[in-house]
C-alpha cells in the first residue's frame, strides 16, 4: 500500500524540515495510537501511520502554524479512511443521530468491574463503530479538546459532545452485556 | 433514563468544557438529580479504567526507523535520528520523567528497576490517578493561602509562591512535598471545578522562559521558568484551563 509514497519525496529546505522535526515528528507516538485504533491490526496500523507521516511532509509547506498535532492526526484520520475504504466494507458513515435506547442505568460498581478488563476494554472498543472508536480515541486516550476533535474529525464543534455522549454509551452498553448481546450489539452498530 | 443532561451537559461538564457558568448551572443540577450523580460516576469510573488499562500504542521502533530512513534519504542533509531531533520531545519525556519520579517514586517502588516502556507510561497514569485518591494529595489541606504558605517554611530550602485563585475559578486545595530527581520541591494543588492540578515547583538558576506545553497519555503539561523557580502543572484539564492557570500564577 506504501507504493504511492515510495518515490520521491519533495525536499525541504533544511529550515522546513528542522521546523518539521521540531513541530511534527515529536506527534508520531499520537499519529501511530490513532491508527492503531481506527485499523485492524498492527501492521495494518503501522503501513498507515507511516503513510501519514510521509503525506503530512510532503504536505508541510501547507502548513502555516497552529496546532501541529490536530493537523497530523486529521491526515493520519484521512489516511485511515481511504484505506479502509478501499480494502473492507466497513461502515464509515455512521451518524451520530441514533436513537437513544432507554436502557437500564447502569452502576458504576457494574462498570468498575467489566472495565477492569484489560482485554475486554480493548475488545468492547474495537467493536464501536469507527465513528464512535475515533471520539473516544482522541478524547480519552490522547485528550484533545472539543475544538481539536471537531478539527480532526471534520465535525461541527457543536456535536462533538453528543458525539462523545453516544460513544461513551454505546462503549457501556458493549461493555456490561453479555458476550452473546454483544456480538449482536456490535452486529447493529453503527446503523441509525 | 429520563434526565436528557446525562447525554448533554454531563460530557461536556467531565471533559471540562463547559464555561463556568454553564458548568456551575449543572452543579447546581447535580444537587437535585440522583440519575445524573449516578451518570457522572459511571462515566468517571469508565475514565478511569481506560486510563488505567493502559490502552495507548506507541509507535514501534520499526516505524521509526523507516521514517527516519525515508524521510532521512529523501532530504539529503543528514538527518539526526528521530529521537535525538526534537527537543520538544525531550521536555516531553522530561516532563514524564517527573511526574513519574515524583509520584512512581514513592508510591511505586518497582518502577526504579525499569523506567521503559508502556508499562512504565500507564503505570504513571496509574500514579496519578492514585495521588488524586482522598488522603495522598494533600500533606497539609487548606484553601487558605496564609496556612499552606508558612507550612512549607522549614521544610524546604526555598519558598514557593503560594498564591489562592478561586476568583479566578482555580480554588487552591492545599499542598505537598515531593521528590523530584532527588531533591524535594513543592507541590500546589489546586481545582479546576471537578478535576485537580498539580503544580510542581522548584528554584532553578536557569533565566526566565516562555511556557512549553505538551499531552502525554491524555494529561496535559505546561512548563516554565520565572524568578529563579521553575513551574510544571499537570492535569486532565483542557491545555487552555492549564493556559489560564500559568497566566495566573505568572502575575
Amino acid at each position: 500500500m506504501s507504493a504511492g509514497v515510495e518515490g520521491k519525496l519533495d525536499v525541504l529546505d533544511p529550515q522546513d524540515q528542522a521546523r518539521f522535526e521540531q513541530l511534527v515528528l515529536p506527534h508520531l507516538d499520537a499519529a501511530f495510537n490513532l491508527s492503531r485504533w481506527l485499523m485492524h491490526g498492527r501492521a495494518d496500523a503501522e503501513d498507515v501511520a507511516q503513510e501519514a507521516m510521509l503525506r503530512a511532509f510532503r504536505f508541510f509547506r501547507g502548513f502555516h502554524g497552529g496546532d501541529a498535532r490536530a493537523w497530523l492526526l486529521q491526515i493520519v484520520r484521512n489516511t485511515c479512511y481511504t484505506w479502509l475504504e478501499k480494502n473492507r466494507s466497513v461502515d464509515l458513515t455512521t451518524e451520530f443521530n441514533e436513537e437513544l435506547h432507554p436502557q437500564p442505568s447502569v452502576s458504576p460498581e457494574t462498570l468498575a468491574i467489566a472495565g477492569d478488563n484489560r482485554e475486554r476494554l480493548t475488545r468492547a472498543l474495537e467493536e464501536l463503530p469507527v465513528r464512535f472508536r475515533e471520539v473516544l480515541i482522541l478524547r480519552e486516550l490522547e485528550g484533545c479538546s472539543y475544538k481539536e476533535i471537531a478539527a480532526i474529525t471534520s465535525v461541527p464543534i457543536g456535536t462533538v459532545m453528543s458525539a462523545l455522549a453516544r460513544a461513551r454509551q454505546r462503549l457501556q452498553r458493549v461493555l456490561t452485556q453479555p458476550p452473546v448481546q454483544q456480538k449482536q450489539a456490535a452486529e447493529t452498530g453503527g446503523r441509525p | 433514563m429520563t434526565c436528557e443532561l446525562t447525554q448533554t451537559v454531563l460530557h461536556g461538564y467531565i471533559d471540562g468544557e463547559l464555561d463556568a457558568a454553564r458548568a456551575a448551572d449543572f452543579e447546581r443540577h447535580l444537587i437535585s438529580c440522583a440519575e445524573c450523580v449516578t451518570a457522572l460516576e459511571a462515566q468517571e469510573t469508565l475514565h478511569s479504567s481506560i486510563q488505567r488499562a493502559g490502552l495507548y500504542e506507541r509507535a514501534p521502533a520499526s516505524l521509526r526507523q523507516k521514517l527516519q530512513t525515508q524521510l532521512g534519504t529523501t532530504t539529503r542533509s543528514s538527518v539526526t535520528p528521530i529521537r535525538n531531533s526534537a527537543p520538544w520531545r525531550l521536555l516531553a519525556i522530561a516532563a514524564t520523567l517527573l511526574l513519574a519520579v515524583s509520584l512512581g517514586w514513592r508510591l511505586f517502588p518497582a518502577l526504579r528497576g525499569s523506567p521503559s516502556g508502556t508499562d512504565f507510561a500507564s503505570a504513571i497514569v496509574d500514579a496519578h490517578l492514585r495521588s488524586l485518591q482522598p488522603g495522598h494529595l494533600e500533606d497539609v489541606q487548606s484553601t487558605d493561602q496564609h496556612t499552606v504558605k508558612p507550612w512549607f517554611d522549614g521544610k524546604l530550602d526555598f519558598a514557593p509562591p503560594v498564591h489562592d485563585f478561586v476568583n479566578e475559578g482555580f480554588p487552591l486545595q492545599g499542598g505537598r512535598l515531593d521528590v523530584v530527581r532527588g531533591r524535594t520541591v513543592a507541590v500546589l494543588v489546586y481545582a479546576r471545578r471537578k478535576h485537580l492540578v498539580n503544580v510542581f515547583v522548584w528554584p532553578t538558576t536557569e533565566p526566565d522562559s516562555e511556557p512549553l506545553s505538551g499531552s502525554q497519555l491524555g494529561y496535559h503539561w505546561i512548563t516554565w521558568r520565572k524568578s529563579g523557580m521553575e513551574m510544571c502543572a499537570v492535569s486532565d484539564v483542557s491545555p487552555e484551563d492549564l493556559a489560564e492557570l500559568h497566566h495566573l500564577l505568572m502575575q
